[in-house]
């Protein structure tokens, strides 16, 4: 733990160090031209203070986007539109319904295609394929055409994130399902195991830690989806609609916050299925 | 009525051909013939059931109107596809990755820094990168290099990991011969570490194709000259002109396969010696 505490402090403090560096370089264009404009000679430190307290600044230095994030989210009530909290939960909720669709989308084909051998064959390489269309490149026209059907909220973005989240699933618990050895199977099948045995008792266990894995990766997958699939929607609500508006008006600092926030709930989400990983493994025994 | 009982029709025939495929030996023949049928069956399906059930073509046309779209106009899908593709997307796509491979070299150096990198790095491909999208457009303007520019962000960590973790796959033993041969830290580098590594980095370079596409398009969703894919899509869902966004998907899709297949055949030809590649050799 500590060998690693203090190399990664390290490398964020050289990030900062970088980023308020970048803001001087990429804000000082605009501080001198505002300064020339009022016939004003700004000495060294007055630039980088201008450079580090813009309105509308091309890179926002770290605590004005801190400053945002504090007063977004604690300064202002969770039910406001302005709040940071309340698009986040927009997010969030779109983000979970996609996932949990698709993690049993994911296990449900996933057993399809162990147990069966003309859905191995014809399924799989589908699905691989499917991920080499660029899916987030035709969410608008998803959330278009589901909008024309009737069918509007939160269930489309829900099914972009279900898209992009199954796929993990699915390779993962392929992995993990055809985990145990044939040692194993073959022991099951000395004790007159039933199919449906063999597989709540041996398979779906040992397929637990690959699960899990690939959970992971479907959260933080879920979560670009969710944020994508606001974007057509007119920048109505969540996470998203934050970063389009902020690209619309200039406001680089409220996309920065809203970048921030989302890193924020795509660690957390990870850590939290990292955590239900912990337990259940070890009261699996498994870890 | 007729159509959606020739789509049943369709469904019952492609079915049960897999069915009988799939129970002779599995060779190179059935490994291809099997998911082709599913996906012409597939698409056979929709083309029925769209004109069975009379489903506005402003919802979902039918694959033989994307067909015809297709064909009529190549020329716009062409200037879209150099636009966002070969333009945008390849040369993030290149840089990215190369800048990753050899930030990830000289990391490896310095064990201090790659303590720290690797959980930054980690962290930071689990993020929804594609929210910077907005922002390097602001700085890098509406043209194409904005879109490489996303696309350098969003390829650069994934492929950083790999790379990284490539680099320490060699074993000890391995490493302590090139030792006892008294090589170089260039000559190991060159001979054993890099040679070791190229299944993570491939890995890496084969993830990144679909992020790499994936953000070119996105990215010109915050705003793109007049031509490009993501711009294409946009605007012709604002006009319901849902067989041309569709045409487009298709050159996506074309595209997406073509680059994902180019980089796992180098990679065949590359790491032929790798445990993973060696079976399909025969």
């Amino acid at each position: 733990m500590r060998r690693t505490v203090l190399p990664v402090l390290t490398v964020l403090a050289a990030i900062l160090v970088i980023w308020y560096a970048g803001a001087v370089w990429l804000n000082a264009a605009w501080a001198q031209d505002r300064a020339t404009r009022a016939g004003v000679e700004l000495s060294l430190v007055e630039l980088v203070a201008d450079t580090w307290a813009q309105d509308k600044p091309k890179l926002p230095a770290p605590h004005q986007v801190a400053a945002e994030l504090w007063r977004t989210t604690v300064e202002q009530k969770v039910t406001s539109r302005r709040s940071l909290i309340h698009h986040s939960w927009v997010t969030l909720s779109a983000t979970l319904l996609g996932f949990a669709l698709g993690t049993v989308l994911g296990v449900a084909l996933a057993i399809g295609i162990v147990y069966n051998r003309v859905m191995d064959m014809s399924v799989m390489p589908w699905v691989i394929a499917s991920q080499t269309i660029p899916i987030l490149a035709i969410a608008p026209m998803i959330i278009v055409v589901l909008n024309a059907v009737g069918i509007s909220g939160l269930l489309p973005k829900a099914m972009i994130s279900m898209y992009l989240s199954f796929f993990p699933v699915v390779v993962g618990m392929v992995k993990g399902l055809r985990s145990p050895g044939i040692m194993q199977l073959d022991q099951m099948t000395t004790w007159n195991a039933s199919p449906a045995q063999m597989f709540w008792k041996l398979r779906l266990p040992s397929s637990m830690p690959y699960l899990f894995t690939s959970m992971k990766v479907a959260m933080a997958a879920s979560l670009v989806g969710a944020i994508v699939g606001e974007l057509p929607t007119g920048a109505v609500a969540g996470l998203g609609a934050r970063l389009l508006a902020g690209s619309y008006y200039g406001q680089t600092i409220q996309i920065w916050s809203a970048l921030f926030m989302a890193a924020a709930l795509a660690a957390c989400l990870v850590a939290l299925i990292g955590a239900v990983q912990r337990v259940v493994l070890r009261r699996m025994g498994m870890a | 009525m007729g159509w959606i009982v020739a789509g049943f029709a369709a469904w019952a025939i492609g079915f049960w051909i897999n069915v009988r495929l799939a129970r002779l030996p599995r060779s190179r023949v059935t490994g291809l013939a099997v998911p082709v049928i599913f996906g012409v069956t597939l698409l056979v399906i929709w083309e029925c059931f769209v004109r069975g059930l009379g489903v506005p073509s402003v919802i979902l046309p039918p694959p033989s109107a994307i067909a015809v779209r297709f064909a009529a106009s190549t020329h716009i899908l062409w200037q879209d596809f150099v636009q966002t593709a070969i333009k945008g997307a390849l040369t993030g796509y290149v840089l990215g990755c190369g800048a990753a491979f050899l930030m990830a070299v000289a990391v490896d150096r310095f064990s201090f820094l790659q303590r720290g990198l690797l959980p930054v790095g980690n962290f930071v491909a689990a993020l929804p990168i594609i929210g910077m999208a907005p922002i390097l457009v602001m700085w890098f303007g509406f043209d194409w290099q904005s879109k490489a520019a996303v696309v350098v962000v969003m390829v650069f960590f994934p492929m950083l990991v790999n790379t990284v973790q490539g680099l320490q796959a060699s074993e000890r033993m391995q490493r302590d011969l090139m030792r006892t041969y008294a090589a170089s830290y260039w000559q190991t580098l060159f001979k054993l570490r890099l040679p070791a590594a190229m299944p993570f980095v491939f890995n890496g370079l084969k993830i990144t194709t679909t992020l790499a596409l994936i953000g070119a398009i996105v990215a010109e969703f915050f705003g793109s000259p007049i031509k490009g894919m993501g711009f294409r899509i946009s605007t012709s869902v604002g006009q319901l002109a849902l067989d041309l966004v569709w045409a487009e998907i298709v050159v996506a899709a074309m595209a997406g396969s073509a680059f994902y297949g180019g980089v796992a055949l180098l990679e065949r030809s590359l790491t032929f010696w790798h445990p993973s590649q060696r079976g399909r050799a025969s």
